[in-house]
């Protein structure tokens, strides 16, 4: 009988090739810069194997999808949280990937006791993550009225300004203290884990790599940290809605480009280069401030009036406007780089060339619809009639999902070549996107910055007008 | 293709609703009678309606059904109501807040998710809440309604449990638990789990014991209260208000005849309770239970105000309601079209008069009706009864219902 593991990719992947390198499997294509998310496991174990996302791990083996997997605590409690399942058990601590998960403030801001959360006037805005325990953190402790912000990444740079409490994982209070932030509160200790679907522990057989990946003594020398509540960081809290205009600019494979195309406009951006990683660069406009997050979350950061302006992708834009119809963001100006597609994509193997071929096969049968883009999959999905259908949210990774794990993956293409390279085709293309500036409809017209607003604006339209789209 | 049922969740049936409906009207009926008037508050409300009164336990917060709406990306969550005094505090401070004395009654579902698929996720609820007025003759009104409620449906006998909030609260206080801890106790005692009691290991061993031997004594007369006064309060004067209240209540009880059984092991209930806790068993279930909030309406907004209230849950009733005999049934059989319009005519009579009149369009079990009646031209009407089947003509409806209504007297 074949033994389903689920391995994590990105920081765990070297430690957890070198365990199983240590529990005497050979297994080609999983290190650092692999591009398959197959790896091969040599010799007769019967071991199929898949690269994830680690925050796809703690899902696929609740579902049913894989037997075990490789992932930290963090991702496996955040999934409990809000999914009380026995489906997942946690077999044993891998004692690598450490890191611990805190509630932080800033360090300038005055929230770094439970006393200045409570006595909050306002709402408690608490960016994270990881939303279902940021929730079961408010709820524990009494919060009154509370909002919870979930974001793909880059969660400590929003407090003080857009932020009272950031949930983020941390390998030491040391390196939260680099980033200008103070832990307020200790809410986990986190490591690598093996985790088992019950059912699978139930009624498969999995000894084998149950005994070879448990054997040794895990590495315990974790260290407990207090919660170092540090009274001394306690300041004025800055004004939530000041009337500088802040500005958010893209990480990722965006910033690149959105790098060139700023230093074109002539607008002097300190810090925001290629390579360089300020998450506060410095804009040479008084009353401007900037940060850099991922594009993914701009269109609900700037709907809430974190951030009056951000350059992000039509595509993160209208995933957004299809779950908010009536949000405050609006494209302001297209700036036309970073051209993708965001197509459907099925396995080479189906017989299908149309999501019309597609609907005809899957008859009555519920449709597996895989993407980062939940909102986009969803409008996909239910315009061309396709119930039953069920989403499945995917951080990343996400070709590795077909064709065991999903049907159908709504993904972004540049060119094609890494969705033929993992033996994927297209179906069909919804529609394009490309980077835009998107603008708070209500913040634009507020008299202390609606100046500023234009002057920025004008001052991007003349850079596209002028050619100089990268 | 067929599509489930939502786990956790129930179909009324036809044989449900009926006795739903009985409950509903019953309980309205009693309610109305003693002056309280109907509400009933949105199934959706915001999430910090209920964190802000910061009186439902983590617990249940975490099993609320919540989510953000069309509207949400301010990351303000919307919920199914998952309590109903709440949302009828939040109504009266909205509404009525000049109004000295409110007595509101609602029939509302409440929704908390519940994993084991076992239990419901929705529940029915029949409230009453008196906002204002006196506190002990409030809840000795709330009590009687209540049990008058209950027994009207011909459940009986019902046992009365009494225990107190503000009590067992002064007592954990006393305790010198942390916060969170204290919290988390009160929670599960809450919840019907007073053996958490047993392993508490706070700075105040002497009043844990004393908390223990609480629990574990029962009594039934004003008499008990003063000797749980002589016990406990040389070891913790602050219990002297809290005790004073039951006493009251205990006497007004007494006075008017209730039996009564203290109970301090059935102190289940919610966080914002402050005083008496009420709750009504029978035949081994919980029918219902209430309590006194005299903080819940300063916390939602409004002025300092006391109130009290109780649920009875209708689940709970439909599984002890007796069978009702149901209606009478006729099946009416027009064979040509010149009869329908009489027909339809001697249908409304029969309605009229109580029965409910059917009228034959095939696939229907002859066998569940005892009359049948079947109208001809030239024949007028006859009427066969299946229980003798005796055949009789008669040639208008009302010698035909004069002909039923004896049947029905013998």
């Amino acid at each position: 009988m074949q033994v389903k593991l689920a391995l994590p990719k990105g920081q765990l992947q070297d430690d957890t090739a070198e365990l199983l390198k240590e529990a005497g499997f050979t297994v080609s294509d999983y290190c650092d810069g692999s591009r398959s998310y197959r790896p091969q496991c040599s010799g007769d174990f019967g071991l199929f194997l898949k690269v994830f996302h680690e925050k796809d791990i703690a899902i696929q083996v609740a579902i049913g999808n894989y037997d075990l997997g490789i992932c930290r605590l963090d991702w496996v409690e955040e999934l409990l949280a809000k999914y009380h399942s026995e489906a997942v058990v946690k077999v044993r601590d891998l004692g690598y990937g450490r890191r611990n998960l805190y509630a932080v403030a800033a360090r300038s801001s005055g929230y770094s006791s439970p006393e200045a959360w409570k006595n909050h006037n306002n709402s408690l805005r608490i960016v994270s993550e990881y939303p279902n325990l940021a929730e079961v953190f408010a709820l524990k402790q009494r919060l009154r009225r509370f909002q919870i912000f979930p974001v793909w990444g880059s969660a400590g740079v929003y407090p003080p300004e857009n932020a009272e409490l950031a949930i983020i994982a941390e390998t030491s209070s040391k390196k939260l203290k680099e980033q200008g932030l103070v832990p307020v509160a200790p809410i986990l200790e986190s490591s690598a884990y093996l985790v088992a679907n019950r059912d699978s522990l139930e009624r498969k057989n999995l000894s084998r790599l149950l005994a070879s990946l448990s054997t040794g003594e895990a590495v315990r020398s974790y260290v407990k940290e207090p919660p170092a509540i540090d009274a001394s960081f306690e300041a004025q809290h800055a004004a939530r809605r000041g009337s500088s205009v802040s500005l958010a600019l893209p990480d990722g494979h965006q910033q690149r480009h959105a790098v060139a195309f700023l230093d074109k406009t002539g607008l002097k951006i300190e810090g925001y280069n290629a390579g360089k990683a300020s998450s506060r660069p410095q804009i040479d406009l008084e009353g401007v401030t900037v940060k850099v997050i991922r594009p993914q979350d701009m269109p609900l950061q700037v709907a809430n009036g974190n951030f009056d302006l951000a350059i992000t992708g039509t595509d993160w834009l209208r995933d957004h406007l299809y779950r908010f119809p009536s949000s405050p963001v609006d494209e302001v100006l297209v700036l036309g780089f970073g051209k993708v597609k965001i197509v459907a994509v099925v396995s080479k193997d189906l017989q299908v060339s149309s999501t019309d071929d597609l609907k005809k096969m899957k008859g009555d049968s519920v449709l597996r619809v895989a993407s980062e883009y939940v909102n986009i999959a969803d409008k996909y999905a239910h315009d061309n009639h396709l119930a039953p259908y069920k989403l499945i949210p995917t951080w990343g990774a996400s070709e590795a999902f077909l064709p065991e794990d999903a049907d159908v993956l709504i993904e972004n293409t540049e060119t094609g070549s890494t969705i033929a390279r993992h033996n994927l085709k297209i179906i069909d293309t919804l529609f394009e996107s490309s980077a835009c500036l998107i603008g708070n409809t209500e913040a634009i017209r507020w008299p202390e910055k609606k100046d500023r607003i234009a002057y920025l604006l004008e001052t991007m339209k003349r850079g596209v007008e002028a050619g100089c789209v990268c | 293709m067929k599509v489930p049922r939502c786990k956790g969740t129930r179909d009324l049936l036809p044989q449900d609703m009926a006795k739903f409906r009985r409950i509903e009207a019953q309980f309205r009926d009693c309610c109305l009678g003693w002056g309280y008037q109907e509400i009933r508050t949105p199934v959706l409300e915001y999430l910090h309606l209920f964190t802000s009164a910061g009186t439902l336990s983590p617990d249940m917060l975490g099993r609320v059904y919540s989510f953000l709406d069309w509207d949400g990306w301010s990351g303000e969550r919307v919920v199914l109501r998952p309590d109903g005094t709440i949302p009828a505090a939040r109504l009266y401070v909205e509404n009525f807040e000049n109004i000295p004395i409110a007595r509101f009654c609602y029939v509302e579902n409440m929704f908390a998710f519940e994993g084991t698929g076992k239990d419901a996720r929705e529940r029915w609820q029949c409230g009453a809440e008196l906002i204002g007025g006196s506190k002990a003759e409030g809840d000795v009104e709330l009590i009687s309604l209540a049990l008058e409620a209950i027994t009207k449906l011909g459940i009986e006998p019902v046992e009365l449990r009494l225990a107190h909030a503000g009590l067992i609260k002064t007592f954990l206080e006393g305790l010198g638990l942390s916060g969170e801890k204290e919290a988390d106790v009160l929670d599960q005692v809450f919840s019907g789990n007073p053996g958490v009691l047993s392993d508490l290991k706070g700075g105040n061993p002497e009043l844990g014991k004393n908390l223990q031997l609480l629990f574990g004594l029962k009594g039934n007369s004003p008499g008990f209260v003063e000797n749980l006064r002589g016990v406990f309060c040389p070891s913790l004067p602050a219990l002297e208000p809290s005790l004073n209240e039951l006493a009251r209540i205990a006497n007004l009880l007494t006075g008017s005849g209730f039996s009564y059984q203290i109970d301090f092991a059935s102190g289940r209930g919610f966080e914002y309770y402050t005083g008496i806790i009420f709750g009504f068993y029978s035949s081994g279930r919980r029918l219902g239970g209430g309590g006194r909030y005299d903080e819940l309406i300063p916390l939602v907004g409004g002025k300092n105000i006391c109130a009290s209230g109780f649920a009875l849950y209708i689940d709970e009733l439909m599984g002890l309601l007796k069978e009702v005999p149901p209606r009478e049934r006729v099946l009416l059989r027009a064979r040509d079209a010149a009869w329908l319009k009489p027909s339809l005519a001697l249908a409304r009579k029969l309605r009229d008069a109580g029965y409910i009149a059917e009228f034959d369009l095939g696939y229907r079990k002859t066998a569940d009706f005892r009359w049948i009646v079947n109208m001809r031209g030239g024949e007028g009407i006859e009427l066969l009864d299946q229980s003798s089947g005796k055949k009789r003509r008669k040639s208008s409806p009302a010698e035909l219902l004069k002909l039923l209504e004896e049947a029905r007297c013998k």
